[in-house]
C-alpha cells in the first residue's frame, strides 16, 4: 500500500537549503534519503519551492482570482513530499519519526487514494 | 498548597497505587476489564467531588473500592450482560458483608499481568494493556509511546478488552508446566514498555518513549506478586542499571553521549547497588535467563564507575551465553560490539559480515556499530556510506546529531 508523507517545515528549515549543503539538517536529510531508498519503500517524491514561490488559482463568478504565497499564518509550510510503498500505516509512521523535518517542523503521514484516482483515469 | 490541591494529590496517589489492584478485584470474576475501568473512573471522579468537600476519607482504598464495585453492579447490570449475573452476585454478597471484607480484598493483579500478556491477545497489545489496566494511563499517552494515533490506539484496547471479556480467556495464574513461557510474555511486555534495546559501545542506544519510570512500577509490582523468580529480579536490574545512567546520557546541551564517554560521577549509585541486589538474587536461584545476562553485562559497564575500566572479554562472553538463548539481532550486533573492544574492531565486523544475510537494512544499531568499526579500521568510504544509513535510521535528533559528527 502507498503513503504520502507530506513535510511540513519551518523557516529555518527552509533557510538551509540556501547553506553549502554541510549543514546537519541536510546532511541528516542526504542519510534519511539514501536509508529511505536502500529499504525498498521509497517510490518518488520532490522538495517544493519555498512557499513565497507559491500561487493559487480560483475560478468566483466566472473570473479568475489569483493569489500569491504564503497562504496561511501556520509557522509550518509544505515543504516536500515523498511516496512510499510500506505494508502498513506503523511502518509508514516509523520513516515519519526518523525523518529530520519531524524534530523540527511536522511530517504528516497520508494513505494514498487509488480508488478516488480510478474514478478519474 | 490548598487543602483542594493537597486533595488532588493525594487522589492521584491513592489512584496510582490502587488502579491496577481495583481493576484487577473488580475484573477477574467478569473478565469484564472494560467495564471495571469505566466503574474505577466513576469512583475517582465522586472522590473529586466528595473529598474536598468533606476530607480524606481514612481508608481512601476501601472507599474507592466500594463506590467502584457499586458503580460496576450498575454498569453490568445495564449492559444487561447475562454471564456476568453469578460474579455480580458474589460482588453484591461482598457488599453485604462490607463490615468482614473491610480493607482486605484479594491482589488479583497477578493474573491481570498475565491475562494482558496471554497468547490469545495480539503480542502488540501486551504492553498497551497493561499500562493502561494496571497503571491506568490513558490511550493518548499509550499511542505517543508506541507510535499511533490516539484514536487508533484507543480502538485496538477496546478490541483487546472484549476479546477478554469473550475469548474465554481467564483470569488465572499458569501452572507450572505454562508458566515459563507465560512469564516470559509478560516480561517482554514490561520491557517493551522500557523503551531501551540495549545499551551499546557506539552509544546508539534507542530513545526511551518516556515510560521507563512505568516499567519500572510495573516490575516491581511483579516482583511483588513473584518474589522468587529469578528472570524477574534480572528484569528490574536489568531496567535499574540501565536508569541508573539516565542523567548522564545528555549533555546539559541536551548532546548525545554514548556510554564509554559517560561521566560516572553522574550515574545514580542508588539504582546500580539495587540492581546488583537483585542480580544477586536472581544467580541464586541457579537458573540462567535472558535477562539476567542482560543485566550482567550492564553490570559489568556499572563497574567502570568503580575501577575506571570496562571488562569488554567479560562482556563479550555474556553475550555469548546469550546468544545461545535469544538470538535476535539486537543480541548479535551487541555481540558483535564487545567483541572489537575485546579483540579488535576487524574481529567484530567479521561477526557483522556474519549476521548481513538476515534483515538488517532498518536496523539502526547494526549500521551505527559496522561504521565505527570501518571507522576504526580505517576504510572511509565504507564507513561514511555506513554512517549514512545509521543516520538516515536514527530517530533522535541527538543521536542523529552525533553520527552526523562522527562522520565528519
Amino acid at each position: 500500500m502507498q503513503f504520502a508523507l507530506l513535510v511540513y517545515e519551518s523557516p529555518e528549515a527552509f533557510a538551509a537549503r540556501k547553506s553549502d549543503g554541510t549543514d546537519a539538517y541536510t546532511g541528516a536529510w542526504r542519510a534519511y534519503h539514501k536509508a529511505l531508498v536502500e529499504s525498498g519503500a521509497y517510490v518518488g517524491g520532490d522538495p517544493l519551492e519555498v512557499p513565497e514561490t507559491g500561487t493559487i488559482v480560483r475560478i468566483k463568478e466566472g473570473k479568475r482570482r489569483v493569489q500569491d504565497g504564503p497562504f496561511a499564518d501556520t509557522k509550518e509550510q509544505l515543504g516536500g513530499f515523498i511516496i512510499m510503498e510500506l505494508p502498513s500505516v506503523d511502518a509508514a509512521l516509523d520513516w515519519a519519526a526518523r525523518c529530520p523535518t519531524a524534530a523540527s517542523g511536522c511530517v504528516e503521514v497520508r494513505p494514498l487514494a487509488p480508488a478516488a484516482k480510478h474514478r478519474i483515469t | 498548597m490548598s487543602g483542594s490541591e493537597e486533595t488532588h494529590r493525594a487522589i492521584e496517589r491513592v489512584a496510582r497505587e490502587s488502579y491496577g489492584r481495583l481493576v484487577a478485584y473488580l475484573s477477574s470474576h467478569t473478565r469484564d476489564v472494560a467495564s471495571a475501568e469505566d466503574a474505577l473512573s466513576d469512583a475517582l471522579i465522586a472522590a473529586l467531588k466528595t473529598w474536598p468537600r468533606d476530607g480524606l476519607p481514612q481508608n481512601p482504598e476501601a472507599w474507592l473500592m466500594t463506590a467502584a464495585r457499586r458503580s460496576f453492579i450498575d454498569l453490568v447490570r445495564h449492559r444487561q450482560v447475562v454471564e456476568a449475573s453469578e460474579s455480580t452476585l458474589v460482588l453484591l454478597s461482598e457488599e453485604r458483608n462490607e463490615a468482614t471484607l473491610s480493607v482486605e480484598f484479594p491482589d488479583d493483579r497477578l493474573k491481570l499481568l498475565f491475562v494482558c500478556a496471554h497468547p490469545a491477545i495480539d503480542a502488540a497489545m501486551h504492553t498497551p494493556l497493561m499500562l493502561q489496566t494496571v497503571l491506568g494511563l490513558d490511550a493518548a499517552r499509550i499511542a505517543g509511546a508506541f507510535l499511533v494515533s490516539p484514536k487508533t490506539m484507543g480502538q485496538r484496547l477496546v478490541r483487546a478488552k472484549t476479546k477478554i471479556r469473550d475469548g474465554g480467556i481467564q483470569f488465572e495464574v499458569p501452572q507450572d508446566r505454562e508458566l515459563p513461557a507465560r512469564l516470559d510474555a509478560v516480561l517482554e511486555a514490561i520491557y517493551a514498555a522500557f523503551g531501551i534495546g540495549w545499551d551499546d559501545m557506539a552509544g546508539v542506544d534507542q530513545p526511551g518513549r518516556d515510560l521507563a519510570e512505568e516499567a519500572i512500577w510495573l516490575a516491581r509490582v511483579l516482583l511483588q506478586l513473584m518474589p522468587r523468580e529469578a528472570e524477574v529480579h534480572g528484569l528490574l536490574a536489568l531496567m535499574l542499571h540501565c536508569e541508573a545512567r539516565r542523567a548522564a546520557r545528555r549533555g546539559r546541551d541536551g548532546r548525545f553521549i554514548p556510554l564509554s564517554e559517560q561521566d560516572t560521577e553522574q550515574w545514580s549509585i542508588a539504582f546500580i547497588e539495587e540492581a546488583e541486589r537483585h542480580l544477586a538474587e536472581a544467580f541464586e536461584s541457579g537458573r540462567m535467563g535472558r535477562f539476567q545476562l542482560e543485566a550482567a553485562i550492564q553490570s559489568v559497564h556499572a563497574e567502570r564507575a568503580r575501577s575506571g575500566r570496562t571488562d569488554w572479554s567479560a562482556i563479550a562472553m555474556f553475550y555469548e551465553q546469550l546468544i545461545r538463548i535469544s538470538p535476535t539481532l539486537g543480541t548479535r550486533t551487541g555481540s558483535a560490539a564487545a567483541i572489537a573492544e575485546a579483540n579488535g574492531a576487524a574481529a567484530g565486523l567479521a561477526v557483522l559480515d556474519a549476521i548481513a544475510g538476515e534483515d538488517v537494512s532498518g536496523y539502526q544499531p547494526y549500521w551505527a556499530v559496522r561504521a565505527h568499526l570501518l571507522q576504526r579500521l580505517g576504510k572511509k568510504t565504507e564507513a561514511s556510506e555506513a554512517y549514512d544509513r545509521a543516520i538516515g535510521l536514527a530517530e533522535d535528533p541527538a543521536v542523529r546529531e552525533f553520527l552526523l559528527q562522527k562522520r565528519g
